[in-house]
């Protein structure tokens, strides 16, 4: 018991050792989570768009809206 | 090199790589945590201080590791024009942020006991609130522009600009009187740290490495899946306004 308090002290530098250990587990873990859970998002919603049009569809739509721009134009 | 340039390719490499780089980070930071806080001694002079050094020194070199392998990122993207290049400058951006913040923090929670002071304006330390200056900035850049290539190459720009800044922080120790101690680890010589210090924190080093190596790679593959939302989404604006000006 006393040895597992001794090791909470910290020698008297419990106040800066403790929170150099805490915030940098919170910094990398929060970092962490939010990556995952922002590429989770994103590739939900890019499945969700592809399932609705089949793919490649997007790049020719694109490219016949491209043609056919430049054939109004002339 | 251009074997990677490809993002399907590049997404087949991180679904292999990401659970390797998770494990060893998962069993690196168990391992050097216990040595940071149990099986290594307290210093002589700082006592048991000398713990906050396995997270800070090892969240100083991450922070100048990032950095360097962000201009090297915007150097390929600026010369070849590696479509992978700017996708991994701009995901390595906020990973190197943090890890300034918290060398910073815990040099400050350091500094308090040992030097008395949290703070000081001395060249080590300043430059590297300059590091997290030029993080943010790259930041708040690659996101200032309604076309996103022009947003990545001024980011590119202050990537490279800001890298003078790099051998700067790594030198300051030397060049000039500061309250900073120099480098025991990689100097000319014996490093000179216990063994008994070492070890402790170089498994913290590459347990930092290995999640820098994971949260890196989903980025890239979460900023992947955005590019391409948006260009379906563009291509969507573009024909949908095509069908009215029609119609």
């Amino acid at each position: 018991m006393e040895q597992i308090s001794a090791f909470f002290e910290m020698g008297g530098y419990a106040g800066f050792v403790w929170p150099s250990y805490v915030l940098t587990a919170v910094v990398m873990v929060a970092l962490l989570v939010l990556s995952l859970r922002e590429m989770r998002s994103n590739e939900s919603q890019l499945r969700a768009l592809e399932g609705n049009r089949p793919r490649g569809a997007a790049r020719r739509a694109a490219a016949r809206a491209a043609e056919e721009t430049t054939e109004a134009g002339q | 090199m251009h074997r990677f340039a490809n993002p399907a390719r590049f997404l087949r490499l991180s679904a292999v790589l990401l659970p390797w780089f998770a494990w060893a980070t998962a069993l690196l930071t168990a391992i050097g945590l216990y040595y940071a806080l149990f099986a290594s001694p307290a210093d002589y002079q700082q006592g048991e201080t000398v713990r906050i050094m396995y997270v800070h020194v090892p969240a100083a070199w991450m922070g100048l590791f990032v950095y360097t392998n962000m201009a090297i990122a915007s150097a390929v993207a600026l010369i070849w024009k590696h479509p992978l290049a700017d996708v991994a400058a701009k995901a390595s951006a906020p990973i190197g942020a943090a890890f300034t913040f918290l060398c910073l923090v815990t040099g400050a929670l350091w500094g308090k006991p040992m030097w008395g002071t949290w703070w000081a304006w001395d060249a080590r330390l300043t430059s590297m609130l300059i590091l997290l200056f030029l993080y943010l900035g790259h930041m708040a850049l690659v996101n200032a522009f309604d076309d996103p290539t022009r947003g990545a190459k001024a980011a590119a720009i202050l990537a490279l600009a800001g890298f003078i800044n790099v051998p700067v922080i790594k030198w300051s120790v030397d060049w000039w009187n500061t309250l900073h101690q120099p480098a025991s680890v990689t100097r000319v010589g014996l490093p000179a740290i216990d063994p008994s210090m070492l070890v402790p924190l170089l498994l913290m080093a590459v347990a930092f490495t290995t999640y820098f190596g994971t949260v890196l790679l989903l980025r890239i593959r979460s900023e992947i899946a955005a590019q391409k939302l948006r260009n379906i989404r563009m291509a969507q604006v573009r024909s949908a306004g095509h069908a009215r000006s029609a119609a």
